[in-house]
């Protein structure tokens, strides 16, 4: 099944109806998954935003197709999460062959503690419809304008104006803050000349989707199959797996010097999946050809401007951390965009968002290039080794965890940062920690998180007064919550579900108060003089 | 008796660390520089290792494959 791009119409802006609507609190340039989700997440915090895209459709081509756990949690937390969750395909069966020879499988089993699985598979278009669809949500607080380019910006102390292109006119925009969420190729990164640094692999990679009715796995169960030196093409590595709509994804990796453009055209792409498929009808549906660079920018916050997503990091598409690694980004900055634009928090506190995220994508390029490096050997000793993993990896688990197809998008720690509490504790879950979902009586812990500062305490010994303007979670007898969190523990938790502090039950109230004001990102002078 | 190999794998969460650094090592290196660089960590590993039927076994798993 095809699908079908939704158009979206252009609408007059009031800018160009002689209106003058004044200075908006956030502009985001880009209308992709970042850029959507960054406004919902500033939306249902209260902040009106303006998302301004020169195109008038969602993602063409299937594009990022992997979330993973984390992400469908901060998508739980917009309100798109269970429309992914039943259209996603969840696989839980992985084949690794080197050659003809399958070396190993795994299953994914579900794990019952957590809401979401480990990921799901669904193409980038559905991912940005649902999240058009929840925009019209909010008619009062997000602006969506497409066909709307961005040709040009002016950065001042207070503010930035752009200067927008439309087919109905020109006009300009002021924003307290800009956010570039346009993408690896941004527009706006390449007009500021900002340094863009990193390391180019030379191998490029061929990506097909075909649309194929009968599965190729022997169950119905979907399956990812992943080829070292695969019998049915001359590359190094090969990857099959399944998005929703019977279509399957297929990359292949081109062997270095081979012709991209030549290698795309169907009479040299269809025997290669006949090959993979067998007699199996198909129809191609999409052919992309692909190289990539692992890069970021040295700074993601430049005063008003802010980077977020792959205009600031690019990561090669193994382990699939592009998409998730902005989605994390969207999810750390918009609590931080929100209080500084409320008067809760100083402006300074955006540099906590550099700081973190910028960890992140450098534990995502480290990721992201190991995986490709195990994947495309650079030279015969390497090769070497990559060939003696695999023939060792049938039965020793040291080698089946040193075989890297892509290690799984997991998100980062952030112990150790500004804003997280020093550890007070070798009890419970340290500082930093992403929370961990866990069952509820009727429902899931990171339901009820988030969004806001929480204190969260377990065990009847651990109640204790929240802080001012802190909602509390309390839990006793509440095994699947204490198998994570422990027990007799208080928890001071980031609107981004992380842990901003941890103590054992019987803590002074003074130190919870002194853990809200780090996590706010104030000196913490403040509140004792 | 001969002694088996452990099947714990004893790396980890180390195995991706281990595996760049080895690989950063050999960089630069031409295929028998590469080699003579293997000899030596082998060596090396041997001596930490220690124990003689251990690395016998080693020794008879590699030769396997």
């Amino acid at each position: 099944m095809h699908y079908q791009n939704r158009e979206y119409p252009f609408q007059t802006p009031p800018e160009l109806k002689g209106e003058s609507p004044g200075q908006y609190p956030v502009a985001i340039v880009g209308a992709g998954p970042i850029g959507m989700a960054m406004a919902i997440d500033l939306a249902l915090k209260g902040i009106r935003s303006v998302i301004l895209d020169d195109n008038n459709v969602v993602s063409v081509g299937s594009r990022a197709i992997c979330w993973a756990k984390r992400t469908l949690e901060i998508f739980d937390r917009l309100g798109i999460g269970d429309r992914m969750l039943e259209k996603g395909v969840t696989w839980k069966v992985g084949r690794l062959f080197n050659g003809e020879q399958e070396v190993y499988n795994f299953n994914l089993l579900p794990d019952d503690a957590h809401k979401m699985p480990a990921f799901v598979n669904l193409q980038q278009y559905y991912v940005e419809e649902y999240l058009a669809d929840r925009i019209a949500d909010f008619p009062d607080l997000i602006d969506l304008r497409w066909l709307s380019k961005v040709t040009g910006e002016e950065i001042a102390d207070d503010g930035v104006t752009l200067h927008v292109e439309t087919a109905e006119g020109k006009y300009d925009l002021t924003a307290d803050y800009v956010l570039a969420c346009d993408g690896c190729n941004s527009h706006i990164r390449q007009r500021m000349g900002l340094k863009f640094d990193g390391h180019r692999f030379e191998e490029h990679f061929l990506i097909t989707d075909v649309d194929m009715p009968e599965a190729p796995f022997e169950s119905d169960e979907p399956e990812r199959w992943f080829w070292f030196k695969p019998p049915f093409h001359t590359g190094q590595s090969a990857l099959l797996h399944k998005q929703p709509d019977n279509i399957y994804r297929i990359d292949l990796q081109l062997e270095p010097g081979a012709d991209p453009a030549e290698e795309a055209k169907p009479e040299h792409v269809i025997p290669r999946l006949k090959q993979i498929v067998g007699d199996r009808a198909f129809e191609i549906d999409w052919v992309s050809v692909y190289s990539f660079t692992c890069a970021m920018l040295e700074k993601f916050v430049h005063g008003r401007m802010v980077f977020v997503g792959d205009s600031a990091h690019v990561v090669s598409p193994f382990g699939a951390r592009g998409g998730n690694g902005g989605i994390q980004d969207v999810d750390n900055l918009g609590w931080k965009l929100a209080a500084v634009l409320k008067g809760e928090a100083p402006p300074d506190l955006l540099e906590s968002y550099d700081e973190e995220r910028r960890h992140g994508a450098v534990e995502n390029i480290m990721n992201s290039s190991r995986a490709t490096n195990f994947m495309t050997p650079k030279s015969k000793m390497e090769a070497v080794f990559r060939d003696a993993v695999l023939s060792l990896a049938n039965d020793l688990p040291f080698a089946r965890r040193l075989v890297n197809s892509g290690r799984l998008s997991v998100p980062c720690s952030l112990e150790g940062f500004a804003l997280q509490s020093p550890r007070a504790t070798t009890r419970g879950l340290p500082p930093g920690t992403p929370c961990p979902d866990a069952p509820l009586e009727g429902g899931w812990l990171l339901n009820e998180l988030g969004g806001e500062f929480m204190l969260l305490t377990i065990g009847r010994r651990a109640k204790i007064t929240a802080p001012e303007d802190v909602k509390a979670l309390h839990f006793e007898d509440s095994p699947g919550v204490a198998a994570h969190y422990g027990d007799d523990m208080i928890y001071l938790i980031r609107p981004d579900q992380h842990i901003a502090a941890a103590f054992e039950a019987g803590t002074d109230a003074e130190n919870l108060t002194l853990a809200l004001t780090r996590a706010k990102g104030k000196p913490a002078l403040e509140t004792i003089s | 008796m001969s002694k088996s190999l452990g099947m714990d794998d004893r790396l980890q969460p180390h195995g991706d660390d281990f595996y760049e650094l080895l690989m950063t090592a050999h960089e630069g290196l031409d295929f028998d520089q590469s080699a003579a660089l293997n000899a030596r960590l082998i060596l090396l590993l041997a001596n930490e290792v220690g124990d003689f039927d251990t690395l016998a076994a080693a020794i008879e798993r590699a030769s396997k494959s």
